[in-house]
């Protein structure tokens, strides 16, 4: 009984979780451009998704901005929080409230504060700005990822690594980089993410030759939001869900086989 | 020990390696398949869509051949050789198009084959870089926040008229747009831009009332806006959700003009439409296509181009224009101050001008065209149809310019007291962070508390 009520809870908060993404898939092989009427069914949107150069333009800009954004933050968050470790605990403190101001302002306070500077220090809305901008709120990301694979770190392991004869730069690339690695890594997934996200940011910087997915979509809705996105969204779904389950994928295989040796080491 | 403990490190390392190229393999296989299918090759799909296309042959055949009668019509045109269209190729010339969205042709390789921004690059070997916006404010704000240099928008009429009155329009030269011949006389010379120095019409339409034929009642007057206020379609009714469009509509129910700057008029206008409040189901703006297609309400005011979206989706629908008078709403196109290529920009308007495009434009985006020639090639269906309304409505009609400064600022001051109902307290915010607080400190307090007894206790 216990198990059956347990089950339907789980099904009912992923029903809650899914149900909006399978309502947008469905519609996008709708006949019609209707969002209320089934017409029937047509593989229409996605033929037409690849031929419309406004919506793929502005697709290759977002994954572009996010690319470069989240590498460069990657960059600056891992450098960043590798000086705030050796802090003092008091600038410590003061200087991580700082890093989550980003986090904590309003978006639209951010954006809003980044297109004056831009417009104060003469720099012409475009790229340059959308990357800046971009850059802005995702190093906190990744300085939040980042420290706390630091402080896990056990310190001894570098003093080892100097008896062992490495010089300041080798402790840095062969003991701590690889350490903290798993941080670095998801700093750059969640800057990936959160930059491919963004609206509200990404639309007080961009410039006439740098217009992300989310403002052409926004930009749509005088008209009508056309269903080649509802096409668009169920390929990013489908991409980001199947990279998931490779992964889990790959987890367990890795686990089977870890378990296996630690088996054939303990015989 | 030791052993164990490299081994496991090592699995990490290799681990992350993995995660690491899966990620990138993704990312990979995303851009690929992206830019094999805007190649053409799209997915293997067109076989697919050919099969469907023929099955809806022989359902419709003569929907079809409409269709294909003016497909055939734009294939057989060909763009004026009066102009020389090659002046500037060579030289890597760019201009910036700054339009609204889904307001051009694209080819999308299955009902429409005609890529303006495309067939401009290749007739003249200027780049286009293009963007959209979503509403005229939004333009605005962009333009004046600096910075950005656009050699085209493509404003509304009341927003071309205040950006005239700021000096943010860069006046034409009309010799190089030898295609502003074929723009109809009634739209040459318009109020927003009396000498028409500024701009040249893209787009035009008319605002009225769609309704539902199965809920409306045949005896009631569909042809008045005073339908809007019929006690009868309580919650059957959807507005727009801007102010101007709203405030517009009340005040040719009461009879005033839509640029009225009378204070008591836009009072009064305020005053019926917190009356009509009650009968409304929703404000909205795109919204409507679905909710009407679906038949969600019986009445909803909204513009004629977007009427017939709606109409051929859900064939209950109509399309009344009161006989009040109506709002006529020009969007037209624009070279802004600062434009670093002004005469390819104007080669641009020309080409826009074209025959071939304006009737491309004008079939894809299904709003009426300003072009005379291009109005000639359509449809009868359409030349008829609710897109290009009788002298007699387009006499009565009104377009909106620019108000001033005092007036805007009391209609959106009665819009917000309309939208919020009125009856929030001022006091409501700062009580609100107050609360926060106190929420937090005491929240803080407990926890000092606690953890003094957890010490006391050990």
């Amino acid at each position: 009984m216990k198990k059956v009520f347990s089950r339907l809870c789980l099904a009912f908060a992923f029903l809650f979780l899914y149900a909006p993404i399978g309502v947008l898939i469905a519609y996008s092989f709708n006949a019609s451009k209707s969002r209320t009427v089934w017409t029937g069914f047509t593989l229409d949107w996605y033929y037409k998704l690849f031929h419309n150069e406004t919506i793929m333009r502005s697709l290759l800009n977002t994954l572009f901005v996010a690319l470069v954004a989240s590498v460069i933050a990657t960059v600056l968050g891992t450098a960043a929080a590798m000086g705030i470790y050796n802090l003092k605990k008091r600038t410590r403190a003061l200087v991580m409230n700082i890093t989550y101001m980003p986090i904590m302002n309003p978006e639209i306070v951010t954006g809003v504060s980044l297109m004056l500077l831009f417009a104060f220090v003469g720099l012409d809305p475009g790229y340059t700005t959308l990357i800046l901008a971009h850059v802005c709120f995702c190093v906190p990301y990744v300085i939040l990822n980042v420290l706390p694979k630091l402080r896990q770190m056990d310190m001894s392991l570098c003093e080892a690594a100097m008896d062992l004869g490495c010089s300041g730069r080798q402790v840095y690339g062969k003991v701590i980089i690889p350490e903290i690695m798993p941080g670095i890594l998801t700093g750059f997934l969640m800057s990936v993410t959160y930059s491919i996200d963004d609206f509200v940011i990404s639309y007080f910087t961009y410039g006439p030759r740098s217009q992300t997915l989310s403002i052409t979509i926004y930009s749509m809705t005088r008209r009508k939001v056309s269903p080649e996105i509802n096409a668009l969204s169920a390929i990013i779904f489908l991409v980001i869900l199947s990279v998931l389950l490779i992964m889990n994928f790959s987890d367990i295989r890795s686990h089977r086989r870890e378990v296996r040796k630690k088996r054939r080491y303990d015989a | 020990m030791t052993g164990n403990i490299t081994h496991t490190t090592h699995m990490r390392g290799l681990l992350k390696k993995r995660l690491f190229s899966f990620f990138l393999a993704a990312l990979t296989v995303f851009f690929v398949s992206f830019s094999l299918s805007s190649c053409g090759a799209g997915f293997g799909f067109s076989e697919d869509i050919e099969d469907i296309e023929d099955t809806e042959d022989t359902e419709d055949t003569e929907d079809l051949e409409d269709s294909e009668d003016s497909f055939d019509a734009l294939s057989s045109l060909s763009y004026s050789n009066s102009v020389d269209w090659g002046r500037f190729r060579g030289q890597n010339v760019t201009i910036n198009v700054y339009n609204w969205g889904e307001y051009i042709s694209v080819d999308d390789g299955v009902d429409s084959f005609f890529d303006t921004v495309k067939e401009f690059e290749e007739l003249t070997g200027i780049n286009v870089e293009y963007t959209t916006f979503s509403t005229n404010e939004e333009m605005y704000a962009k333009m004046k926040s600096g910075g950005t240099s656009y050699d085209i928008v493509i404003p509304s009429d009341y927003m071309i008229s205040r950006m005239i009155n700021e000096g943010m329009l860069e006046k034409l030269d009309f010799s190089n747009i030898p295609n502003f011949g074929y723009i109809r006389e009634d739209l040459k010379n318009p109020e927003y831009d009396a000498k028409n120095e500024y701009s040249v019409p893209y787009m035009w339409g008319v605002v009225g009332i769609i309704y539902n034929t199965t809920l409306v009642d045949p005896e009631d007057d569909v042809f008045s806006w005073d339908i809007l206020w019929n006690e009868k379609y309580e919650g059957n009714i959807f507005m727009f959700s801007n102010s101007r469009d709203t405030f517009g509509i009340a005040l040719k129910h009461l009879g005033y003009s839509y640029n009225t700057t009378d204070e008591e008029q836009i009072r009064n206008a305020a005053a019926a439409l917190t009356e009509q409040k009650r009968l409304v189901q929703a404000y909205i703006m795109d919204e409507i296509f679905d909710k009407m297609g679906g038949g969600e309400a019986a009445l909803a005011p909204y513009y004629a181009g977007d009427a017939l979206v709606m109409m051929e989706d859900n064939p209950d629908l109509a399309f009344a224009v009161p006989r009040e008078g109506t709002n006529l709403y020009v969007d037209a196109m624009c070279v802004p101050k600062g434009s670093e290529n002004k005469e390819a920009a104007e080669m641009f308007i020309n080409f826009m001008c074209e025959t071939k495009t304006a009737l491309a434009n004008c079939e894809y985006v299904m709003y009426s065209t300003p072009h005379t020639e291009a109005f000639g090639y359509l449809d009868e269906e359409i030349q008829n149809s609710v897109s290009y309304p009788s002298n007699e409505v387009l006499e009565k009609a009104e377009a909106y310019v620019s108000l001033p400064d005092e007036t805007t600022k009391l209609v959106d001051g009665l819009w917000t007291d309309l939208m919020s109902s009125g009856s929030v307290s001022p006091y409501a915010v700062p009580v609100f962070i107050a609360v926060c607080l106190a929420l937090s400190v005491s929240i803080n307090i407990v926890k000092n508390r606690k953890k003094k007894r957890e010490k006391g206790i050990i």
